[in-house]
């Protein structure tokens, strides 16, 4: 079975948005709320500076604690690639999956359930990419099987650096990003 | 030199999380109240000193009904899907603390009914005939007696600590990252409970014994805070920086002040010397005692949400 | 923003969903429904985008009738199936719940922002019967039309019909012009929209203060990134570390005002040292001597405390564009309108293309190409005899589009002859024209305002009589035929209906002709019968293009080496590197280097730019690009933050040389920016009181540009000119 990931290079992204718009579009999230965001991170001194540019989302974890937490199974590992996804109908709102989650990828829904990326499971499951990664206008995300070495995303990975975010809060998270 | 942006701005979650307000606190505390009362009054069932201990055993099951269900109340409230409520009872998540907790709660509520029908108040006693008959016939039964003593102690014991567990398994939270704070809310629910007898107890060797006992608790939980703090500063960055925000950062005058100081050192001061009669009993130190207890939850849960995995 | 439509989750079959032993078997969790539900329709159909200038072939969702997403056509040359963050936010335009609603006609005086609403009839009668007083009194040319974007073409269709051929757009002389007119004196042709650079197969690539990636031109963009991921060799010139420095291997953080001395260094130094591409220059290239001599002592050391750029820096980089060439592509930017020299700075960035042969080659510059689609038929327009207002004695000799500054010019002179009627389309003037105070007095001296727009913008506020358009999600437009990498051309048509009474330009500038008494210029029943004929005429089919939305050429040559004659139409008939029209008209035939004023002490050189996710001050409003971004941010250097005591957040106020104070904004304290100057995005700052979602938000940099030089060979007007002090607010 697969265990779907995604590789974003970071040398490409401008930090333009377009992945937040069009998660926002596709996936009907309610206003003044977001699936992913852009972070900007800046290091040196002027002019001598380095920025890294991220598209950050739930990270679809091998270790989720935000699984663990989940006192009614509303948050779940799917069979299906492995995504960590939520059962709206399961949920009670208790939000401990807010606080487990180091990334803060999660938020409440104004009907009260969790919510969060789902990696657009509506849309690959037909083959499709993700929303963010179909509109992204540099090319920069990548969306894959993991488990499979012959996969885009395991040959980037295998050529070119790349970190993961915060990999000591022990999550193992899925997204990684070429430097 | 390091600038971190992010166009991220969602409720509860920027600039900093805040998904727990004064709700979660209030249930932890009492639940570590009627946790503490369980434990306290399942102890002199279990020991068979409940004719001794007439307040602990006689008021303290009742009252603990009473404030279980506001603190489970204040749990509901903090739900944002109520409706799915139930959903609780439909599964059992072993890896998940609020599962465990949920289930608990449901046994907790059992046996704190045959723990009230021991020893059923007087005036309940007085009203209702035969309630009073048959809290007689259990007290004759003195191993069923011990067995529900047993039980309150065993389940009082896992209400205190799986509070503290409830927050510790979330380790994206440094703060709370130690396994230390499931004793800590133990042994401030025992405080919190023996201080409420200590208070409320007519008899002078039962107030005597639970202020001592008190004192005893109250040591310890000086002891486990200490002990917590040492295990986040020598532990990884993000545990150093969490234990910052009550070593300097901006939670360290309520926590020292308020928590510690006036919610256990003075106690500490004043109950001793009352104990050993240099000063009469009053209920300041105990009220003190209590009000440290809700305190120290609202501060571990609010610092708590503010410390992070992020280096910056 | 689309209602939240929960039925996809809430339909989730439970399966076998159940109670759970403890410590047993967990339920069997059902996945989240991927399918359409039964009943729930999905309609696609294809447009072209209309948040800025590009024209990105589109294609929109429909889910049960109600507008769900856009996405790009794959089809389409320009946005190759991906749309920019604005395009994919296009749906919020038609959401927007700030847009006008009905025509609206001003009864206060001008600028108070109130109006009553009137039927159609009534308002495009009102402007009739106007145009007509005008034309009775002033004659026909007093009515000027500036316009922005392929919906003006009927408007321009109309005016020149009713004998005006005043028109213009602030894309020449607020943006581009100096651009072109600086190729033009090169090469001998213009740059062109979409820029005709080759930047995807660039090997070296040089931005003068163009901050790709944060102007958000799709193709651009899309293009810049392949660059990178070629590991082409980015040299960035900016004195704000921009999003596009990040990227490159060079960062060269210049005094803002001083790029021309860089320019002038880096020809120095690939002439002396002999880098230049020697054949290619020997070949195309007149005047070469005279260049050389002239450009002789601009050495990298002369340049030094010009532009604060060390002389081996420009030495490297100088050569590294050497090793690289003939791909090497210094960008010519786009909105050029800094110093007051800006076609000759221009020029001097065509000429290093030339020094180094990328004009025509791959990697530098193509010869784009376009679909021929005939216009429809139509009686020829009436000719003025006092000819065009902008430019007067061509004032400006090389000004080869109109001068909107020029129109506003006569407008408040009356010379060379009065303007008494402004007719406006998709341009907010007030944030687009220097300096606010003469576009307000021009407007007070006119007979009529007239404003076409989707949003009540800040000109719509000081209008006579403004006239609500569908945005382009609803409305038929006229065919997209842009000069490209390949010939296509692209169609807009109706998604979906108008929330309210608003209407297409093209109904609305045919209506206003028939009131003018007009009608034969407008001989096609209906939109769809003009877009038919002028297809026909191409042999091409409505039909086919009402599916597919984009039609490709065929594909034909576009470097020298493909068979592209490599032909120059200067004087000349070569590429100038020494340009006699220049010096005859009294201007440097070569570039020369004008140092720019400084910044009084204690105040900054206010520079602007572009955020991706906002087209000027017009998406503001969009609920889905106003969530991205709301306001902008006032980019102050750390250090100087620190020493006012401001840190990131904190609200300051800006006041300009002339005393102009802005609205608040917020710091944002970085170390990206020079400590001489500070940086926003233009758009905010609006004043509109229609504009609710967006009033009062971040602050107006067009405000605070009071101070402008207008260039003498086209009359482009310079903005980078106005220096602010900060106001912290408390």
């Amino acid at each position: 079975m697969a265990r779907f990931g995604m590789v974003i290079d970071t040398t490409r992204c401008v930090g333009c948005m377009d992945c937040v718009v069009a998660c926002k579009t596709e996936n009907d999230v309610p206003e003044g709320l977001c699936r992913d965001w852009i972070v900007e991170e800046v290091r040196g001194t002027f002019p001598d500076l380095r920025m890294e540019i991220r598209s950050e989302r739930c990270n679809h974890c091998d270790n989720p604690p935000c699984v663990y937490c989940c006192p009614t199974g509303a948050s779940h590992v799917e069979d299906f690639g492995k995504l960590v996804q939520i059962d709206p109908k399961l949920c009670i709102g208790c939000k401990a999956c807010l606080a487990a989650c180091p990334y803060d990828a999660r938020y409440i829904h104004p009907e009260g359930y969790a919510d969060k990326c789902t990696f657009c499971v509506h849309r690959i499951e037909k083959g499709q990419d993700p929303a963010c990664v179909a509109v992204c206008p540099t090319h920069c995300m990548h969306f894959g099987d993991l488990d499979d070495p012959q996969s885009e995303v395991r040959r980037l990975l295998a050529s070119r650096p790349h970190h993961a975010l915060l990999p000591a809060a022990g999550t193992r998270p899925r997204i990684y990003f070429l430097t | 030199m390091v600038e971190l942006t992010s166009t991220r701005s969602n409720p509860m979650i920027d600039p900093g999380l805040h998904v727990w307000g004064w709700e979660i606190p209030v249930y932890l505390f009492l639940g570590g109240l009627v946790a503490g009362m369980m434990a306290i009054s399942g102890y002199f069932l279990f020991t068979g000193r409940y004719k001794f201990a007439n307040c602990a055993c006689r008021v303290l099951p009742g009252i603990s009904l009473v404030l279980l269900s506001l603190g489970m109340l204040a749990l509901f409230l903090d739900l944002e899907h109520k409706l799915y409520v139930w959903r609780l009872y439909t599964t059992f998540k072993i890896l998940s603390p609020m599962s465990w907790g949920s289930w608990i709660l449901l046994l907790v509520y059992p046996a704190l009914v045959a723990n009230f029908l021991v020893s059923v108040p007087d005036f309940a006693g007085r009203r209702w005939a035969r309630l009073r008959a048959f809290s007689d016939r259990i007290l004759e039964r003195h191993l069923l007696v011990r067995w529900i003593g047993a039980v309150n102690i065993v389940l009082g014991s896992l209400l205190g600590i799986y509070t503290g567990i409830l927050l510790s398994a979330l380790g994206a939270r440094p703060l709370w990252s130690s396994a230390l704070l499931g004793p800590l809310f133990l042994v401030s629910g025992l405080s919190s409970a023996a201080a409420f007898v200590h208070m409320i107890a007519r008899d002078r060797d039962e107030r005597e014994m639970l202020a001592r006992a008190d004192n005893g608790f109250l040591t310890i939980e000086l002891v486990v805070i200490g002990l917590f703090l040492i295990g986040l500063i020598t532990a990884t960055e993000a545990h150093i920086r969490a234990a910052g925000l009550l070593l300097g950062g901006p939670y360290t005058a309520v926590f020292w002040v308020f928590v510690v100081g006036v919610g256990i050192v003075l106690p500490l001061v004043i109950q001793p010397l009352a104990v050993s009669h240099r000063i009469r009993h009053t209920a300041v130190a105990p009220i003190l005692v209590i009000v440290g207890g809700l305190l120290l939850r609202i501060v571990i849960v609010y610092a708590g949400q503010a410390s992070h995995w992020s280096p910056i | 923003m689309p209602e939240l439509s929960r039925r996809r989750f809430l339909k989730i079959s439970t399966g076998a969903a159940g109670l759970a032993a403890a410590g047993g078997a967990l339920p069997r969790v059902p996945r989240l429904l991927a399918e359409p539900e039964a009943g729930e329709e999905i309609r696609t159909i294809p447009t072209f985008c209309d948040i800025c200038f590009w024209k990105c072939g589109a294609i929109a969702s429909v889910r049960d009738g109600r507008l769900w997403k856009i996405e790009g056509n794959p089809d389409d040359p320009l946005s190759r199936g991906r749309l920019c963050p604005r395009g994919t936010g296009g749906i919020g335009a038609h959401y927007d719940r700030d847009r006008l609603q009905a025509p609206l006609v001003r009864n206060q005086r001008r600028g108070a922002e109130e109006w009553v609403e009137v039927t159609w009839d009534e308002a495009l009668g009102h402007v009739a019967e106007k145009m007509q007083a005008i034309k009775a009194e002033h004659g026909p040319e007093a009515v000027a039309l500036y316009s922005h974007g392929i919906g003006g073409t009927f408007f321009k269709h109309t005016l020149k019909a009713f004998g005006s051929p005043n028109i213009a757009a602030p894309s020449f002389a607020q943006c581009r012009g100096p651009r072109d007119t600086g190729f033009l004196l090169t090469f001998g042709e213009d740059v062109g929209s979409p820029e005709r650079t080759d930047i995807q197969n660039a090997r070296c690539l040089v931005l003068i203060g163009s901050h790709l990636g944060e102007n958000m031109h799709n193709t651009q963009v899309q293009e810049f990134a392949e660059a990178i991921g070629n590991d082409a060799s980015i040299i960035v010139v900016d004195p704000r570390f921009s999003v596009a420095a990040s990227k490159a291997q060079w960062y060269l953080p210049i005094k803002p005002g001083t790029d021309m001395a860089l320019l002038l260094a880096w020809m120095n130094v690939l002439v002396t040292e002999e880098l230049y591409d020697k054949e290619y220059v020997e070949r195309y290239g007149f005047g070469f001597e005279a260049f050389r001599a002239e450009i002789a002592s601009y050495t990298p050391e002369w340049a030094y405390p010009t532009t604060g750029i060390e002389p081996q820096t420009i030495r490297a980089t100088a050569r590294e564009m050497a090793s690289r060439r003939p791909a090497t592509l210094v960008h010519p930017g786009r909105r050029v309108v800094w110093y007051g020299d800006d076609a000759q700075r221009s020029r001097a960035i065509a000429l290093i293309n030339a020094l180094l042969g990328s004009w025509g080659r791959k990697g530098g510059f193509y010869a784009p190409a376009g679909m021929d689609v005939p216009g429809y038929p139509a009686p020829p327009y009436p000719r003025s005899e006092r000819g065009k207002v902008d430019n007067p004695g061509k004032k400006y000799p090389f000004a080869e589009s109109a001068l909107t500054t020029g129109i506003r010019e006569a407008t408040l002179t009356g010379k060379p002859y009065p303007i008494k009627g402004w007719l406006v389309y998709g341009t907010n003037l007030m944030q687009a024209l220097p300096n606010q105070e003469e576009t307000i007095r021009a407007i007070r001296a006119l007979d009529l305002l007239v404003v076409v727009d989707v949003i009540p913008s800040e000109i719509a506020g000081w209008a006579d009589v403004v006239l609500p358009e569908s945005v382009y999600l609803e409305r038929w437009d006229d065919l997209n035929v842009s000069w490209f990498r390949q010939p296509f051309v692209g169609l807009r048509q109706p998604v979906v209906e108008s929330p309210a009474d608003q209407k297409p330009n093209w109904w609305m500038a045919r209506e206003l002709a028939r009131r003018l008494g007009l009608e034969s210029y407008y001989p096609w029943k209906d939109i769809e019968e003009y877009l038919d004929v002028r297809l026909r005429g191409a042999g091409l089919s409505l039909a086919e293009l009402k599916r597919k939305g984009i039609i490709l050429g065929e594909k034909q040559p576009i470097y020298f080496d493909e068979g592209v004659p490599a032909e120059f139409p200067t004087p000349s008939g070569k590429i100038e590197f020494y340009s006699v029209a220049l010096a005859e008209a009294g201007f440097d035939p070569v570039p020369r280097y004008q140092a720019p004023e400084e910044p009084p002490p204690g105040s900054f050189r206010l520079l602007y730019g572009r955020s991706p996710v906002h087209s000027f001050s017009r998406t503001q409003t969009n609920p889905l690009l106003a969530e991205m971004m709301d306001e902008n941010e006032l980019w102050l250097n750390a250090d100087v933050a620190r020493r006012y005591g401001l840190k990131s957040g904190d609200w300051v106020r800006l006041k300009n040389q002339d005393g102009v104070v802005s609205n608040r904004i917020r710091v944002k304290a970085t170390a990206r920016i020079r400590p001489d100057c500070v940086y926003m995005v233009h758009g905010f700052g609006h004043t509109a009181k229609g504009l609710r979602s967006a009033f009062g938000k971040g602050a107006s940099d067009a405000q605070l540009i009071t101070r402008y030089e207008v260039d003498p060979l086209m009359g482009a007007t310079a903005m980078n000119l106005n220096f602010v002090t900060l106001e912290v607010e408390a």
